[in-house]
């Protein structure tokens, strides 16, 4: 059985996915990785997740699928360019890690955590949370069929569980 | 930063200077960002790569990058107004990372939020969206103040040997409005259709 990050990178090849566009964070660094190693895939990193919202819609006007990976607290970032989505009906595919929520350290993550479902839900896009490792390839390809198949937008919730505690006294 | 201002009735006509542009970029697809920039375009003529944004501020250049990706082979111009491209700094450190040879942004700069009651905006206190874009690596940038510089931009344009940023000084005046189609899904729609894609 291949770790959940390796199924996630094939799901995306499945689905012909070129265009990888990113603010990084430790739940996506497998998946970043593979896609900057591959020649079918374009790996774009972002300064803001907002600008990811935009190029993935660009990216469908010039033929292209494409999947925009953040944390949870980039979604508070891309509010008014959601707006894209429901206005041109174009396909979008969100795979959000959580943070803020299971064993989190941090308490500035918190607030965005708990508000990143009804956020993404008041703009329109699809909600869907995965908490095991078992459910995310199924999952995140439902989604995808749901955003490319059916011109919606959708975002995979990753949950924090699923992804493990951040550490943070380890080294140094 | 200098605090130059930038006197309103420097620069070029808007609708004159896309007008000049546009008549060398037949095959270009274009993105247009909001407000004047969008109007300015459709006064030029409506065609089928003409992508209208009427919102999502300072999105323009990102969904240009997206598109341009997507078809190397093919000119993409993003034709937007500095107020938005402000909005979008970010985009242009993005852009300058992946440096796609078809892409080229097209700042129509009078120095105002146009569409707000003309507010002074940052390029006309100092800002250099130019200056902004080479420190962000982009392969060539060019400020333009006289219409005989617009038809050789068409051609850097078309030639597609880098990633590029233009701003052309234009007057701060108020033109009359020239709208284009406000319907999201059929500007998306007409525009896949011209590269043979399909509705979904």
């Amino acid at each position: 059985m291949t770790a959940w990050q390796d199924q996630l990178f094939d799901v995306l090849k499945k689905n012909r996915i070129r265009q990888v566009a990113y603010v990084p964070d430790a739940g996506h660094a497998r998946l970043i990785e593979r896609a900057g190693l591959d020649p079918d895939m374009r790996a774009v990193v972002l300064t803001t997740e907002e600008e990811g919202v935009a190029l993935v819609c660009g990216a469908w006007l010039g033929g292209d699928r494409a999947v925009l990976l953040m944390q949870s607290s980039g979604v508070g970032n891309c509010v008014n360019m959601f707006s894209l989505l429901s206005n041109c009906r174009f396909p979008f595919l969100a795979l959000i890690t959580m943070r803020g929520e299971w064993a989190e350290f941090n308490p500035w993550q918190v607030p965005m955590a708990k508000a990143t479902p009804g956020v993404l839900e008041s703009m329109g896009v699809g909600v869907y949370r995965v908490n095991e490792a078992k459910d995310v390839a199924d999952t995140v390809q439902a989604a995808a069929e749901l955003a490319f198949g059916s011109d919606q937008p959708a975002a995979v919730l990753l949950s924090q569980r699923l992804i493990g505690r951040k550490v943070w006294t380890t080294g140094k | 930063m200098d605090n130059r201002e930038v006197s309103s009735s420097d620069g070029l006509d808007r609708r004159f200077a896309v007008a000049r542009l546009m008549e060398h970029c037949a095959d270009v697809m274009v993105i247009a960002g909001l407000g004047s920039p969008g109007y300015d375009l459709f006064a030029a003529g409506d065609r089928d790569l003409n992508f209208y944004l009427w919102g999502a501020m300072g999105g323009a250049a990102a969904m240009g990058l997206g598109l341009a990706l997507a078809q190397p082979k093919r000119p993409v111009l993003v034709l937007t107004g500095d107020g938005e491209q402000l909005m979008g700094l970010g985009s242009l450190a993005t852009i300058g990372v992946q440096k796609p040879n078809n892409l080229a942004i097209v700042v129509l700069d009078n120095g105002r939020y146009g569409e707000t009651g003309m507010q002074r905006s940052h390029t006309a206190l100092g800002v250099s969206l130019t200056g902004v874009a080479a420190a962000c690596g982009f392969d060539w940038t060019v400020d333009i103040t006289e219409e005989r510089a617009i038809a050789s931009l068409a051609t850097q344009i078309i030639a597609m040997q880098g990633c590029g940023l233009a701003c052309i000084r234009v007057k701060a005046d108020e033109v009359p409005r020239a709208l284009p189609a406000r319907d999201g899904v059929q500007l998306k729609n007409r525009f896949r259709a011209v590269l043979g894609l399909l509705t979904i």
